[in-house]
């Protein structure tokens, strides 16, 4: 009888350990983590171009993340993406001329909502809008730019065509 | 169980063999619920190839945590990405490696532990000898197995799993340097729930399943010798290898 107790009593552990460990995998590795956070409040902010921002992408100052993103949708009025913030209520005194940007952490990383924190002595309030924001840098933009800004100045254009075989 | 016949070739008994396992597979569905009467017999089961798989899946989990942290944390550095390290590692063993590498211990350890021990009560005719005492051998000895694989194969994934990011982590942040901070946040904020653990755990139930099912039918339908039930054991890890490969491919595919 003892022999009998001692396997169910084996098995029963391993069946609450395995179910342990997919608590854990679960809550503590996942997204899931991110949504267990304790009151927040809400700002909005609004940008001409969101990039690749997803819904729950870190909001951040300094690196440090203190909030994600809520919402994103297009103002049907202005034409523009507002984007809904939540942050956490132990950040409630963010200077109310701060500027939100959109940010990529590192060359393959996903894209974030930098804060950059303004000298004013008033706090943004819940539901208060940032009045500074910088979307998120388009590489395509960039290399528009530069092929606008470089093109002329090469040397080699005027060549190509006497190179060219007419038929 | 026995194919009927004698195969013309190799193909011809190939193919008989797998008709003759799919069938199988019916009879201990059929037996499942006969089998639930002998419901300790399944809790001994998950016992033996549950928890009795635990040292080797942890000790392996670890290593393969480990190992999986030093080659990405070189691979992620050439490109100054090695904050993404705890994401790359968490997400190749929950998609893939987690589910595989523990099914293929799991074949190597309890797999063969069946087919031997299924084996040598057809050798020694005790199978024959229940059925006369009116228990059904399905019911008794072959589902009891097959329903212990089905359910121990997801914990020990899930176990395995939780010792690899343990041990990406012990290499990582211990002792490569990396932020502890950085390490799970880029892991927390990349990870889903349903697309990565999940499906992870689904493809390690089919694992356990089919598994179970091979050593099953092998050791069911072994030549009573001591060298059939050699044979059969090998076969066992052979095939049990190539089918949670194989399976493993079309599932990815699906769950994609």
């Amino acid at each position: 009888m003892s022999q009998k107790h001692s396997y169910q009593f084996g098995t029963g552990l391993f069946i609450l350990l395995g179910f342990a460990a997919l608590a854990w995998l679960a809550t503590q590795t996942t997204s899931i983590a991110n949504y267990r956070q304790g009151d927040s409040y809400t700002l909005n902010a609004r940008f001409s171009n969101v990039g690749q921002l997803k819904l729950g992408a870190p909001v951040k100052i300094a690196g440090v993340r203190i909030g994600s993103v809520r919402t994103i949708e297009v103002d049907p009025a202005k034409l523009d993406a507002k984007v809904q913030l939540s942050i956490a209520t132990r950040y409630a005194e963010l200077p109310d001329d701060s500027a939100a940007a959109i940010f990529t952490s590192g060359l393959l990383g996903d894209q974030y909502v930098a804060i950059q924190p303004g000298g004013s002595p008033d706090a943004l309030k819940d539901g208060d809008e940032f009045v500074l924001t910088q979307s998120s840098v388009q590489l395509e933009d960039l290399i528009g730019k530069f092929l606008a800004a470089g093109g002329p100045e090469k040397p080699a254009e005027p060549a190509t065509p006497a190179a060219t075989p007419t038929p | 169980m026995t194919p009927a016949g004698k195969p013309r070739n190799a193909l011809a008994g190939g193919i008989a063999q797998i008709g003759a396992c799919g069938l199988f597979l019916l009879s201990i569905l059929a037996a499942v619920p006969a089998s639930l009467r002998h419901i300790r017999e399944t809790v001994r089961q998950v016992w033996f190839v549950g928890a009795m798989s635990l040292t080797i899946i942890m000790t392996c989990g670890l290593f393969v945590g480990m190992v999986l942290g030093l080659q990405l944390y070189y691979v992620l550095s050439i490109f100054g990405g090695t904050a993404a390290l705890g994401t790359v590692v968490s997400l190749a063993l929950y998609r893939e490696l987690g589910p595989v590498v523990t099914a293929l211990l799991f074949a190597g350890r309890a797999g063969t532990s069946i087919t031997a021990e299924i084996g040598l009560m057809r050798a020694t005719d005790q199978l024959s000898a229940m059925e006369m005492m009116a228990v059904d051998p399905l019911a008794y000895v072959v589902t009891p197995r097959f329903l212990a694989g089905v359910i121990a194969m997801p914990l020990l994934a899930c176990v395995f799993n939780a010792l690899g990011i343990f041990g990406a982590h012990l290499v990582g942040v211990a002792w490569l340097g990396l932020d502890n901070g950085t390490f799970w946040s880029n892991m927390t904020s990349s990870v889903d729930v349903w697309k990565d653990v999940i499906n992870g755990l689904w493809k390690s139930v089919a694992f356990g399943a089919v598994i179970t099912l091979i050593a099953t039918f092998q050791g069911y339908t072994t030549p009573p010798t001591s060298e059939g039930v050699a044979y059969a054991t090998t076969r066992t890890v052979v095939f049990s290898s190539i089918v949670v490969l194989a399976l493993d491919f079309v599932m990815t595919a699906f769950l994609m």
